[in-house]
């Protein structure tokens, strides 16, 4: 494969913020953008380790995150716990299939697909794996806009929590699990955003 | 300015040459696909502060009225975003009422505060008090921001509740809705490329 006109290889930065161009200072010195200020780095500091240790982070809060309850509702009929999973398992019974594959498809399959994709991403950067860098770096660009959508149950519990407070008949207080979910979810963000996806290309330079 | 304007890719690294593209085009990059720059409208950034005006203006609606009303047996009760935030807090829950709250409120009222301060002050020619490191903190949070997910959020609850007892959708709740498309539509309008060439223009 030829060389292709990377800004590693002519010596360039590009400002992950302003996006300006600027020639690479002397090795040892600090770079900084011209035009924003920002500081400058030819790939992100320490990206994989990074990953690593945010995406181990999530994978053991994800135990709780499913087994704790994230709501119990107590009403006179007594208290009833629901998991993530009851909760969806809750809303296909009652009839809201839709609601049901909705709820199941951002607090699970999400979360999930995430988590493996990032598996993915690190692994095959660490193993400096050549094999399909553009789907790879697609993989990178959907879970990095699909991870939000887990917040879907924090927000859900949020609105009942409030609603069904004080009343007569019932309460719903929010339970442990709900802030391992949410652990979950900001972690596997900041994994996303550690990874630096141009780690997957730089593995192809090196081919000969 | 160093001419021919070179884009580099920050997913795959690939350096481009920066052509001129057709009104509403889009440059992708050669090799991996991903988005380099659009073709803005010479007056996107007005755009941009006249739709940041518009959404804050809603966000103040979407925070003072409430979001869902509820009747269990003549039993009133609404709730406001704070009023929901506050309740997760006394619930114990503390660490999800700060999540709500920064990924609802407090990144969204920045996003668009910092955007008003900015381009309010480009729109006269003058470099407002501290506009570098507002648009790299805007840079920075914009993944923080959940108006969306919170409104689909919102939309569950409301037909979880339905089942149980009278639901009514606030004012909020619609608010909410609009703030959602405002925030979406002035980030994309948004120039930021512009917007740092007139920064330094004018330094």
């Amino acid at each position: 494969m030829s060389a292709a006109p990377t800004t590693a290889r002519l010596g360039l930065l590009a400002c992950e913020v302003c996006r300006l161009v600027s020639r690479a200072p002397p090795p040892g010195s600090d770079a900084h953008c011209p035009r924003c200020r920002a500081a400058l780095h030819a790939r992100k500091p320490a990206s994989l380790a990074r990953t690593w240790a945010f995406l181990i982070a999530s994978m053991i809060l994800y135990v709780p995150a499913n087994t704790l309850p994230i709501m119990d509702t107590s009403s006179l009929f007594g208290t009833q716990r629901d998991t993530i999973l009851s909760g969806v398992a809750f809303l296909w019974t009652s009839g809201s299939f839709v609601l049901a594959l909705l709820v199941f498809f951002a607090s699970i399959v999400v979360p999930l697909a995430k988590m493996l994709a990032l598996v993915v991403l690190a692994g095959s950067v660490q193993l400096r794996a050549a094999w399909h860098p553009r789907t790879r770096t697609r993989l990178y660009r959907v879970i990095e806009f699909a991870g939000r959508w887990s917040m879907l149950d924090i927000y859900v519990v949020t609105i009942l929590v409030a609603l069904v407070q004080v009343n007569t008949l019932a309460s719903i207080h929010a339970g442990p699990g709900a802030a391992a979910f949410g652990a979950v979810v900001v972690l596997t963000m900041f994994a996303a955003a550690s990874f630096d996806p141009r780690l997957i290309w730089d593995a192809l330079g090196e081919q000969p | 300015m160093s001419a021919p304007a070179l884009v580099a890719c920050l997913e795959c690294d690939l350096l481009h040459r920066q052509a001129r593209l057709p009104a509403g085009g889009e440059a992708r990059c050669t090799r991996c696909g991903a988005h380099l720059f659009r073709s803005a409208r010479p007056d996107a950034n007005e755009l941009a502060l006249a739709l940041a005006l518009a959404a804050s203006i809603l966000f103040v609606a979407a925070n003072l009225f409430p979001l869902l009303g509820l009747e269990v047996r003549g039993t009133r009760s609404s709730t406001t975003l704070l009023d929901a935030v506050r309740s997760l807090w006394d619930d114990e829950a503390r660490a999800v009422a700060v999540l709500v709250f920064v990924t609802t409120m407090l990144v969204p009222a920045a996003e668009l505060f910092g955007l008003i301060w900015v381009l309010t002050a480009l729109r006269r020619g003058a470099r407002a008090w501290g506009a570098v490191p507002m648009l790299h903190f805007i840079e920075s949070v914009k993944p923080w921001g959940m108006v969306e997910v919170f409104v689909l959020g919102v939309l569950v609850s409301l037909v979880k509740l339905a089942t149980i007892a009278t639901v009514e959708p606030g004012v909020a709740l619609y608010s909410f809705g609009a703030l959602m498309a405002l925030i979406a539509a002035a980030a994309a309008a948004f120039d930021a490329e512009a917007a740092w060439a007139r920064l330094e223009a004018i330094r």
